[in-house]
């Protein structure tokens, strides 16, 4: 079918203002990325898979304007975490703020330095995982990311990595508009945690794309900054190889628009995935979490988790699938997305799906929404616990279940008292 | 067999008993229904333009406002695109390639009752095991001391051949009625109602039946009144080529209730047939209706060759407080079906439930489900949907249940399981959940599994063999939606989910 004129508009008033980097391999990625970009355009909130969240914003050609907010407000994420840092300011990395990127076990390079290599790893990653998650749905906004990232990080991990490497996204500038493209591989047996947090941009665009061979071991712990004007749309393609695993979890506070795909190839036999995300919005917050895990391997093991709580007209939308290609036997899959609304103005709009071709198969996927539970709210207040601080326990135990997706003890505290504040913050 | 058992009419439960354990036997011809009545038809010319649509409202005998109604929605028709969205897989349909109008030619002067129809047509009837004589009664039921009666309307391609227990339930002021006689003898009603659940511009599908559609049941309950015996409408689809493109009308007014069956069949043929229909029920304070479909259209053989494609608008407005309806479904048969039996949750306190089973095996693709749209404040919906896969065949579970912000208090709860048997068919869920209020509550589950082993194995150790051990566990899986169809029904859709499965073990 062809493109309809209006996204191909929309795409040519996006780019214009871009800088389309060429030269090396980099930038043959970027061409091919290009190519596909323009195959599709734009995405408009008329596709099916923009059905729920409207992504004028995200495709805009300029970067709707977004206030920072001052730091002070709210203690940092992973503080207390010791951590390799690597600090973006409103997209550019700052050599200043980071720390210096040697890590036993990993190589770690920017992708500005390493696109002008001839050969690197990287190449057998870059764009290459993202253009495989561009079927069977397409995800334009992704290929606009590879063509035109300006930044990135490339990490290799070829043994256990020492500590994690914790990219920090400060937003300074009410303007900035920022893209940037990740690639991660694991190597046969080794294993890396990566953390992120930050607003990042009043708009940021981010592409991570994680390759993990045999055995290898991968967790990502993402908290999305709380700033209240900035816009997200963030791609995470991870291609597994067999008894190789990946974990991710990301805590949402706030944000105008964010929209967090998450796009998963069990290629391997007895592989794991765990994506699991926890999103508290108040107000004028759109938080969308798009899934789609692909089980290709025998006797892979999926898990979503999704859970969100919401106020005072915030949204939230759920986008999962579940695809067993035939042969895929002895698939494990599982999902669960949960809204509570603490309001009668809060929204939960899901579409959890499965797509299933292989009958020795276990799957299930449960859905539910409504407000919280006023007979459990009765017994902590009868048991002497104020009204706010028992809706607060409540709202934490409904999120339980998505931090416990975290491995590591201390992050998982972290996290978990972040949201505790938010909690304090918003009144409950 | 236990179906077909009892002696109440043993001439016709002989015919189709004897049909039955042939089928049964002759492993390789699943379909019982697939033979053909040998009939002088009359058509309209092939293909579909204005004159054709013409050409049906004045075989019908039709009003002014009801041509004009037909034309602008074949003018909106023309103008619109048929959907492609769902997880179905056909070549293109040419819509001039069909007859949109067939008729026994015997039916050419109205019989004015059962005893001047041609009995080719009864014996038609009387074969698949339908009765047109008010003596007579559905098959199946056993030593019931007073025997259910079930006033039957039959639709014959095109047209309705008669319409049993009309007297009677004209007694308690219910019409049953064909819809083209009631777009004569009830024109206010039909006028009032007609399109209001399901208007024109609808979807491409019940635009399309808009345009073309001829006959089909209306019925009508008054206030306060129970329907005094069940309804039934069969349709059997028998001309080559040609589409079948009923409507059926259901008015419910305030403290009513009515259980209506619905059945449907076709010949084996090599040809792909056309089935669009369209069902609008309207159900006003109190009311009840219950609606319960055997669809058994011929599926096309194992290798995907005929069958009828099968595309179904069908919608339920509880438009009154309290008003509740019920969607029963049995999807065995049709190459392809799109169907999403819809309850729109107007009135407060009112409420909706879609029970469905749809069984796919061999080159069979189903994509059915539910609309659950709550706008009245305590309404409360339950979806529970059991799809079965088989062979080669694609089955998929699509619906949506939708909470607006002004139906407080409203309750969902959505069940839906897949049974996978086989190694090539696929089974897909793609449900839609939009919550806007927080009061209320939405429960959504869904699991895909295979047969379980461990259950085969107890059945094979019992002395089962495999095929019969699947049925059982089967019909396990599907208890909980055969439990909501009424007696008669439930018992031969038992026997279906066994006749459809046949073939699809080992």
């Amino acid at each position: 079918m062809p493109v309809p004129q209006a996204k191909l508009d929309a795409l040519a008033a996006r780019i214009a203002g871009l800088d389309f980097a060429r030269g090396g391999w980099l930038g043959a990625a970027r061409a091919e990325a290009l190519a596909r970009l323009g195959a599709m355009g734009l995405p408009t909130k008329r596709d099916e898979y923009w059905r729920y969240t409207d992504p004028a914003d995200l495709t805009a050609p300029q970067a709707p304007r977004a206030a920072t907010f001052a730091a002070e407000d709210e203690p940092p994420v992973f503080d207390g975490i010791d951590r390799l840092r690597v600090v973006f300011v409103d997209g550019v990395f700052d050599p200043a703020l980071s720390d210096d990127l040697t890590l036993a076990g990993i190589e770690i390079e920017l992708l500005s330095k390493a696109g002008q290599t001839d050969i690197h790893w990287a190449r057998e990653v870059y764009g290459l995982l993202e253009a495989r998650g561009q079927t069977p749905v397409q995800r334009p906004l992704a290929a606009l990311n590879t063509a035109f990232a300006t930044e990135g990080i490339l990490i290799r991990a070829t043994g256990g990595a020492a500590k994690p490497v914790s990219l920090i996204y400060l937003h300074k500038s009410e303007n900035s508009d920022v893209i940037l493209h990740h690639c991660i591989r694991i190597e046969s047996g080794a294993e890396l945690t990566v953390l992120e947090n930050g607003p990042a941009a009043a708009r940021f665009t981010k592409v991570m794309e994680v390759d993990i061979a045999s055995g290898g071991r991968f967790h990502h712990i993402r908290a999305q900054g709380r700033d209240h004007e900035r816009r997200a749309a963030t791609h995470v393609f991870a291609r597994l190889g067999a008894e190789s695993l990946f974990k991710s979890f990301t805590l949402t506070a706030n944000g105008a628009l964010t929209r967090n795909e998450v796009v998963i190839d069990l290629l391997g036999d007895d592989g794991v995935a765990h994506i699991a995300g926890a999103a508290v919005g108040d107000g004028a917050f759109h938080h969308d979490d798009t899934v789609f895990i692909t089980h290709a391997g025998l006797r892979c093991e999926s898990r979503q988790v999704f859970k969100k709580v919401l106020k005072n007209g915030a949204v939230g939308v759920f986008q999962g699938k579940i695809l067993v290609k035939p042969g895929a036997q002895k698939t494990d899959g599982y999902q669960i997305s949960q809204s509570l609304l603490l309001d009668g103005d809060s929204q939960f709009l899901a579409k959890p799906e499965l797509e299933i071709y292989a009958d020795d198969v276990k799957c299930s996927h449960g859905s539910t929404s409504g407000a919280i539970d006023e007979v459990a709210l009765f017994y902590l207040r009868a048991r002497g616990v104020p009204e706010a601080a028992a809706k607060s326990l409540l709202v934490l135990a409904f999120l339980a279940e998505t931090i416990a997706e975290i491995e590591d003890a201390a992050i998982a505290g972290d996290i978990r008292l972040h949201l505790q504040n938010w909690l304090e913050r918003h009144g409950r | 067999m236990t179906v077909l058992d009892g002696g109440l009419q043993p001439e016709m439960r002989d015919g189709v008993d004897r049909e039955t354990i042939e089928t049964v036997q002759a492993m390789a011809g699943k379909y019982k229904y697939g033979w053909q009545t040998d009939i002088e038809m009359e058509f309209a010319p092939k293909g579909l333009n204005e004159d054709i649509v013409r050409l049906i409202s004045d075989k019908n005998g039709e009003p002014a406002w009801l041509l004009e109604w037909r034309l602008a929605a074949y003018r909106r028709w023309v103008k619109m695109e048929e959907p492609r969205w769902a997880m179905l897989n056909y070549p293109e349909i040419d819509y001039q390639d069909q007859f949109y109008y067939a008729k026994p030619k015997s039916m050419a002067g109205k019989p004015k009752s059962l005893d001047e129809v041609d009995p080719k047509l009864l014996a038609t009837y009387a074969k698949l095991g339908i009765p047109l004589k008010e003596q007579m009664l559905l098959a199946g039921v056993e030593g019931t001391e007073e025997p259910r009666r079930v006033a039957v309307d039959a639709v014959f391609d095109s047209v309705s051949v008669g319409t049993t227990f009309k007297a009677e339930l004209a007694k308690a002021g219910v019409i049953f009625c064909a819809i083209s006689e009631a777009v004569r003898e009830h024109p206010e009603l039909v006028q009032r109602y007609l399109g209001s659940v399901v208007p024109q511009s609808d979807n491409f599908f019940a635009t399309l039946n808009s345009t073309v559609f001829t006959d089909g049941s209306f019925v009508y309950i008054p206030a306060g009144v129970r329907c005094p015996m069940e309804l039934s409408t069969y349709f059997r689809i028998n001309a080559e080529n040609t589409g079948q493109f009923e409507r059926t009308l259901i008015v419910a007014e305030k403290g009513s209730y009515v259980s209506y069956l619905e059945g449907c069949t076709a010949p084996r043929r090599d040809t792909h047939q056309l089935h669009a229909a369209v069902v609008e029920i309207v159900i006003l304070d109190d009311a009840e209706v219950k609606y319960s479909t055997v669809q058994n259209w011929y599926p096309g053989d194992e290798n995907g060759v005929g069958g009828i494609y099968n595309f179904v608008t069908k919608r339920a407005d509880c438009r009154g407080a309290r008003a509740k309806v019920m969607w029963t479904q049995v999807e065995t048969g049709s190459a392809i079906t799109w169907k999403y039996p819809s309850c729109i949750l107007r009135g407060d306190d009112s409420q909706g439930a879609f029970y469905s089973i749809a069984i796919a095996n061999n080159a069979q693709q189903a994509d059915t489900g539910t609309k659950m749209v709550h706008l009245g404040r305590n309404t409360k919906s339950r979806i529970v949907s059991k799809g079965i896969s088989a062979g080669r065949a694609q089955n998929t579970y699509r619906g949506l249940v939708s909470m607006h912000p002004k139906a407080t208090n409203s309750r969902n709860y959505t069940q839906c399981d897949s049974l996978l048997i086989g190694q090539g068919c696929g089974a897909h869920t793609v449900p839609y959940i939009e919550v806007k209020n927080n009061s209320s509550r939405v429960e959504h589950e869904a699991t895909t599994s295979k047969v379980d082993d461990d259950q085969l194995f107890y059945c094979r150790s019992r002395g089962m063999d495999e095929e019969q051990a699947v049925a059982l566990v089967v019909n396990g899986f599907v208890k909980d939606v055969l439990q909501t169809l009424p007696m008669e029904f439930a018992m031969e859709a038992q026997a279906l989910v066994a006749i459809s499965l046949e073939g699809s073990v080992g």
